[in-house]
């Protein structure tokens, strides 16, 4: 693991987080995480709750402050900007700036109730990048239609069931074009059924090259689609391997014992 | 469709008939209802019969260019007032939850004031401020000043009832814009960040237009009671609609048919400001409700349609789209 004092963390990563810490009040969340995703890397994590893999998912993206280590996206330091030896807090621009290039996709998908499903995907670009009305539209009926709700565009999300509810969000989060896509437990808040129809979504990204990191607690997505795998528990990777070792082979008994009660 | 398959192959059996049952009896309601109608029945006796309501004198004065200049006047402060109120209101709650702490503290102090002394006593303080401040000015702050004049010439009547409401009113609507912000779920502004607005994106794009289902109805509320309220401008000598028709009975002494009048005219106001408050909240509904309730008009022309098949025979009940 190699720090880099200079301000950008290694070449070729998309994702590094080294000796990551996070503090709410007392409680420390994060102890302690290091890890790295490449680009076009699905990487999943799983824990139990309290695990701190939200947490991390949100540092990533800014909505956390960082208390100790280092994490970069895409080369660049998260939350803060280095100048000579000295961390200097990022101005809301910037932050606004680099949260546009990462989606996120939430366990309450969240999405905007006042607003079609077509206007939830198309508000991102309207407003973030100020794109033209007309061309966000096209776009973002596009992109409905990559998750299969084209035929929802103009119904409101409390008429849509959960399921549908989060390809919509996908889709709002995909309207941004992001480099990297953060999913948070995306189907946990979901019935049973509808589960699958967002897993099939999150596959066909995969495919399509996106970087995600998905917490989750579907072990056979993570067993098929996931290129790695990493467990957190108490604050701190456990194990980290690929997701069929880890599932079928897992060498640290903590992990062991998680499984055995998940699967 | 809707019921339980025991097994493979369950047999959808027949429906049965619908239920008839003898409906339950209220005879309290009868009692209630003999008692409501014989109170009714006094009333309307009364009001026909007391010749001392001088119906005529109402009918006269309802109309006169006296009462209507008032009413303007009064409709007028209602409409500045509350539109000072709501602007201030929004803009003391965004303060008010402001990181910033001088900010936020600004803002509480504000609402600490305006809420803490008497509307009256505020009215009446602009109306007098000459006797502090006898000239306003605009310039650098302790440096020179670019306009000036005499607080009396800018401080008139009108102007301090409309200072005196419009101040004391965004204290209160700084309340209820707060409430409203609160009222939305912390999951939205997460949302919206992660999209990557800024705090003011989010607050006017996301945050505040689910707010307003919440911040209407009360708002609607302090719009009815502002037009009441602006009444008390009277004692700062502002011819609103109650100084108005108090001019008029202090010099024909026509007391309670004058006051009939400016109590039929608030009525009247309010009835209209109550119709208008219920189509801003049904606006704001869009997506919170399934379906938006219907307007009056809408019910009525339902009723109707129903009624006809219903006549006909059976009746099918409109269910909500899934």
């Amino acid at each position: 693991m190699s720090v880099s004092g200079a301000g950008s963390g290694s070449p070729g990563l998309m994702v590094e987080a080294d000796n990551l810490h996070k503090r709410f009040g007392r409680l420390e969340v994060l102890r302690g995480v290091t890890l790295q995703v490449r680009p076009s890397e699905v990487l999943c994590v799983i824990g139990p709750s309290g695990s701190g893999k939200s947490t991390f998912l949100r540092c990533i993206n800014h909505l956390e402050k960082i208390d100790a280590g280092r994490l970069w996206v895409d080369g660049v330091l998260v939350g803060y900007a280095q100048r000579g030896d000295r961390l200097h807090e990022l101005p809301e621009r910037e932050v606004c700036r680099r949260r546009a290039e990462i989606g996120m996709v939430f366990q309450r998908f969240n999405l905007f109730p006042h607003m079609t499903a077509l206007e939830n995907v198309m508000e991102g670009p309207v407003v973030v990048k100020r794109e033209a009305k007309a061309t966000a539209r096209d776009r973002a009926r596009d992109l409905l239609a990559q998750v299969g709700l084209v035929d929802k565009a103009d119904v409101y999300p409390n008429q849509l069931s959960g399921g549908q509810q989060q390809r919509v969000a996908i889709a709002r989060a995909l309207a941004m074009e992001p480099k990297l896509m953060l999913f948070d437990e995306p189907t946990s808040a979901l019935d049973p059924e509808l589960v699958g129809e967002v897993l099939d979504v999150m596959r066909r990204l995969a495919e399509q090259g996106m970087t995600m990191i998905v917490v989750t607690h579907e072990m056979g997505f993570a067993r098929e689609v996931g290129d790695s795998l990493v467990f957190m528990d108490g604050g701190v990777v456990v194990e980290a391997g690929p997701p069929r070792q880890v599932l079928s082979d897992p060498r640290q008994e903590r992990t062991r014992s998680f499984l055995s009660k998940v699967l | 469709m809707a019921r339980t398959a025991v097994g493979a192959g369950a047999q959808v059996g027949e429906r049965p008939p619908d239920i008839r049952a003898v409906p339950l009896r209220h005879p309290g309601r009868w009692v209630v209802a003999v008692i409501v109608l014989v109170l009714a029945a006094m009333l309307g006796h009364s009001l026909v019969t007391n010749t001392r309501f001088h119906w005529a004198i109402i009918g006269q004065y309802f109309t006169s260019t006296r009462v209507l200049s008032g009413l303007a006047v009064t409709i007028e402060l209602t409409v500045i007032a509350m539109a000072i109120g709501i602007v201030l209101g929004v803009l003391l709650a965004v303060m008010r939850l402001s990181p910033n702490p001088l900010v936020s503290g600004a803002s509480w102090l504000y609402i600490w004031f305006f809420r803490g002394t008497p509307l009256l006593v505020q009215l009446l303080f602009w109306y007098n401020l000459s006797a502090l401040y006898p000239r306003l000015g605009l310039g650098v702050p302790f440096g020179p000043q670019f306009v000036a004049g005499s607080a009396n010439a800018f401080i008139t009547p009108f102007v301090a009832a409309i200072l005196g409401l419009g101040l004391n009113e965004g204290a209160y609507m700084a309340e209820i814009v707060r409430a409203g912000i609160l009222s939305v779920d912390q999951g939205q502004t997460e949302a919206a960040q992660a999209l990557g607005m800024t705090r003011l994106q989010t607050m006017r794009r996301i945050v505040l237009p689910q707010a307003m289902r919440v911040i209407v109805p009360p708002t609607g509320n302090e719009t009815i009671s502002m037009l009441k309220t602006t009444s008390l401008v009277s004692v700062i000598a502002v011819t609103d609609l109650l100084y108005a028709v108090e001019l008029i009975y202090a010099a024909n002494y026509r007391t309670i048919p004058l006051l009939i009048v400016a109590s039929i005219w608030y009525l009247i106001v309010t009835s209209i400001l109550t119709i208008g408050q219920y189509y801003v909240e049904r606006y704001f509904a869009r997506g919170a409700a399934k379906q938006l309730p219907l307007t009056p008009w809408q019910r009525l022309r339902r009723n109707l349609a129903i009624t006809r098949p219903a006549l006909a025979g059976g009746l099918e009940v409109p269910r909500p789209p899934r």
